[in-house]
């Protein structure tokens, strides 16, 4: 079989970090995120709270370590949402043309002409803040490119005759859509959906700036950046730490997504 | 040293290339071209041929490296010239045509600048010389209206038009070694003569050298007065084309001589028997494409064409490019809505037929693909790809499964086979996938559109062999759709011919042979690739 690639060991090592955690978290933190303690307010790093302690005195870790469950969680729900409306929808605009793939394109033109995170923005003053109410409202915002995207390669796909042949041996439009369109429209879908998983995270943080994300006090690694930003200079490690956990996340995220297209591709198996 | 032959224009000395330091590409190859000679490389895929043309030219892609030998152009190794002297030496003393006229033009450009841009890169001449240069040109490789042809873009042209266009721009720099790597290969029988003939014709009068790269050894007879066969990077033969072709030294020669179509009328008598699938004045439309403001005329791809195939029956359809017989076959496979007529298969009326009769219809009747590169999924085994079609007929375990694909790929001698991915496998190979994913579901009808023309000579003969092996045993009826009339001897009992959508000629394969009397039929003949300008 084909060695592992350096994208691959790298992205999996710091998503693994990132993902273990998130498990902790359940189980176990060193103090309660949530804990205010105002005796301890802004204690740098030390070695009874190894990262510090926020405006609150609440421990860093801590909420370090929730954050990274609760980040996961939304980025990961909303990736997958954008790409399941965004993928059905491509490729039956793609497959079906016509009349359905006129109204869709207009809808998701329409979509994209306002910037994700206003559309995102509006819809969460409807829908109020909650983490649910960011997944549902980030994951419309992002679908409109995921369906451009699916639509134009399907658009290519469907012209080979690879896809007539399908049919020439007796499988019906769907499977023909779902076992050679679907699989052969799904490369550049992977990149896409890697490095949207990063836009989520910031898409988040800055939502929850503007009091619409992950309501505090609950800890986002979103909420926690925009909460240390008028200490900076003060605290830095209040900045410094969710700032690496998401630069970490995203490198690994990418690096995966590079190795996962790579290994998609069944003529990179040989290289 | 090149004074050993003074009349020698391309000298390739005891060449080798090496891709990386393991790969050998050519191994030791030695010949000479003469000015204004036509030497034929020939050679099947893999040869090297292509990469001692791109040597020539100093066009070698990255990790090829020469180990050892020469090529000296006009007494000049071309290995030891800098990169301005290969500017100067590419496009006016060396030209290249390649093999895809579709991508070899610049789509964002008009004909006319791009024969100008050529022209004034190496010459110092004004627009309107240049212009009057290339409209003149343009009118010698035939193209009707010159002046009209200059203000248009490639896309207006067929596949013959733009390779006429290609040979344009590569003669008015007036070159003195042409070379011409597989010029005609994409191009139907009829329209590849037309090509060839300009381009022999446009050489002699500017007494230009030609290296004539070919798989096919009927142009090689035609038109060549040197070959060269090479295999596999080493040189087999080489001479006078005539004492070659008429007394092969060497048995990979012999192979390639084979490998030309020759009539076989071997074929067992077909049954008489009711007609299988009957079509009956089957018209085809096309709307046409237009653009934002009219409609352009709809097109009439197939114009009232009867056909009748009894069981077991191979009917070959023969007509250059444009006759619509690719589109007659796809409409008796029901996958065309009919403009007009009908299709009546095992006595059933398809516009009368039931949702079932139709499904059992679609399921009895196949399809074999001209291009085997985009036939297959590319991100299936070759296993699945074969297997794919069993999902559609009676409910098989995963054992009896397995067993049947793995027969069938025995059948197409491609055991072993199941486990790797389409783009590891050759052209010839991909279309032996093809063909067993065609006839794994015992098929009574199916329609093969152009299976071969994508292929080698000696592939061809192979896969024509195989499909004849296939239909004989399993007894299935045939179209076999084809540009070349000398292939379809070999796999057929009856010849249609068809010229813009409608057939001009039908019979058996002797009286078609041997006997046509329609104009057009007698054109295919003559255009179809035979030893005969030898013999």
């Amino acid at each position: 079989m084909m060695r592992p690639s350096l994208n691959l060991v790298v992205g999996s090592l710091l998503i693994g970090i990132v993902v273990a955690m998130a498990v902790t978290a359940f189980f176990w933190t060193p103090y309660s995120p949530m804990a205010v303690n105002l005796k301890a307010r802004m204690v740098g790093p030390s070695a009874s709270y190894l990262l510090g302690t926020d405006d609150f005195g609440r421990d860093v870790l801590s909420r370090l370590l929730v954050g990274a469950s609760q980040s996961l969680t939304v980025a990961i729900l909303t990736v997958a949402l954008a790409v399941g409306i965004g993928a059905t929808l491509g490729l039956i605009s793609g497959y079906v043309r016509g009349m359905v793939d006129r109204v869709l394109m207009v809808v998701s033109d329409a979509i994209l002409a306002l910037p994700g995170t206003l559309l995102a923005l509006g819809l969460m003053v409807i829908m109020g803040p909650n983490k649910y109410g960011v997944i549902f409202a980030l994951g419309v915002a992002y679908s409109p490119s995921v369906l451009r995207i699916v639509r134009s390669s399907v658009l290519s796909v469907r012209e080979r005759e690879f896809v007539e042949a399908s049919r020439v041996i007796g499988n019906s439009e769907l499977q023909t859509m779902v076992r050679h369109v679907l699989p052969n429209s799904i490369a550049p879908l992977v990149v896409l959906a890697t490095s949207m998983f990063g836009w989520v995270v910031l898409a988040e943080s800055g939502l929850s700036f503007l009091g619409l994300g992950v309501p505090p006090p609950a800890p986002t690694w979103g909420n926690m950046l925009s909460a240390a930003r008028p200490f900076l200079e003060r605290a830095p490690w209040l900045g410094l730490a969710p700032g690496i956990c998401i630069s970490m996340t995203l490198l690994g995220i990418n690096l995966l997504g590079d190795a996962l297209r790579d290994r998609l591709d069944p003529r990179m198996e040989r290289q | 040293m090149p004074d050993d032959i003074p009349n020698s224009l391309l000298s390739v000395r005891s060449l080798s290339l090496t891709l990386k330091p393991e790969l050998s590409i050519l191994n030791d190859v030695s010949f000479d071209v003469a000015p204004g000679e036509i030497v034929a490389l020939v050679g099947e895929s893999g040869s090297g041929k292509t990469m001692l043309a791109r040597g020539t030219m100093q066009l070698l892609p990255k990790g090829f490296t020469r180990t050892a030998g020469e090529i000296l152009l006009d007494g000049r190794d071309v290995f030891a010239m800098s990169e301005a002297e290969l500017r100067s030496m590419r496009g006016a003393k060396v030209g290249m045509i390649f093999q895809e006229p579709m991508v070899s033009l610049n789509p964002a450009m008009t004909i006319g600048n791009q024969l100008i841009e050529g022209l004034r890169l190496h010459e110092r001449i004004s627009v309107e010389a240049a212009w009057q240069r290339a409209v003149e040109m343009l009118g010698r490789v035939r193209i009707p209206d010159p002046e009209k042809c200059m203000a248009a873009f490639p896309h207006q042209f067929s596949g013959g038009m733009r390779q006429r266009i290609m040979i344009a721009s590569v003669m008015l720099l007036k070159p003195k070694l042409l070379i011409a790597d597989e010029p005609t290969t994409a191009l139907d029988t009829l329209t590849q003569r037309e090509v060839l003939e300009v381009m022999v014709e446009l050489t002699k009068s500017s007494s230009t050298a030609v290296l004539l790269i070919t798989h096919n050894l009927g142009l090689v007879a035609q038109y060549a007065q040197k070959m060269v066969v090479l295999e596999r990077g080493r040189l087999v033969e080489s001479g006078p084309v005539r004492e070659i072709l008429q007394h092969p030294r060497e048995s990979y020669t012999r192979t390639l001589i084979n490998a030309l179509p020759q009539r076989d009328y071997g074929r067992p008598q077909i049954a008489d028997a009711a007609p299988l699938i009957t079509a009956k004045d089957l018209s085809v439309v096309f709307a046409g494409a237009g653009n934002m403001f009219s409609a352009s005329e709809p097109k009439h791809a197939v114009k009232g064409v009867s056909v009748a195939v009894k069981p077991g029956e191979a009917v070959a359809v023969v007509g250059g490019s444009g006759s619509g017989k690719t589109t007659l076959g796809r409409a008796m496979l029901g996958l065309l809505p009919l403009a007009g007529g009908d299709i009546t298969y095992r006595g059933v009326a398809m516009s009368q037929a039931t949702r079932d009769q139709q499904r059992a219809f679609r399921l009895d009747c196949q399809l074999v693909f001209q291009d085997p590169y985009s036939s297959l999924d590319p991100r299936q085994k070759i296993f699945d790809i074969v297997a794919e079609p069993l999902n559609h007929g009676p409910a098989l375990s995963k054992n009896e499964r397995r067993d049947r694909v793995r027969e069938m790929l025995e059948e197409v001698g491609l055991s072993g086979f199941g486990d790797r991915f389409p783009h590891a496998l050759s052209g010839g190979q991909r279309q032996r996938v093809a063909i067993a994913r065609a006839v794994i579901r015992n098929p009574a009808f199916v329609v093969a559109d152009e299976p071969v023309s994508a292929l080698d000579m000696t592939i061809q003969k192979q896969v024509l062999d195989l499909f004849r092996k296939l239909q004989e045993r399993h007894g299935f009826a045939c179209l076999f759709i084809s540009h070349d009339l000398g292939a379809v001897s070999r796999v057929a009992d009856r010849i249609i011919v068809m010229q813009s959508g409608a057939i001009v000629e039908q019979g058996s394969v002797e009286a078609i042979l041997d006997r046509p009397n329609h104009d057009y039929t007698k054109a295919l003949l003559e255009a179809a690739p035979t030893l005969s300008a030898v013999a």
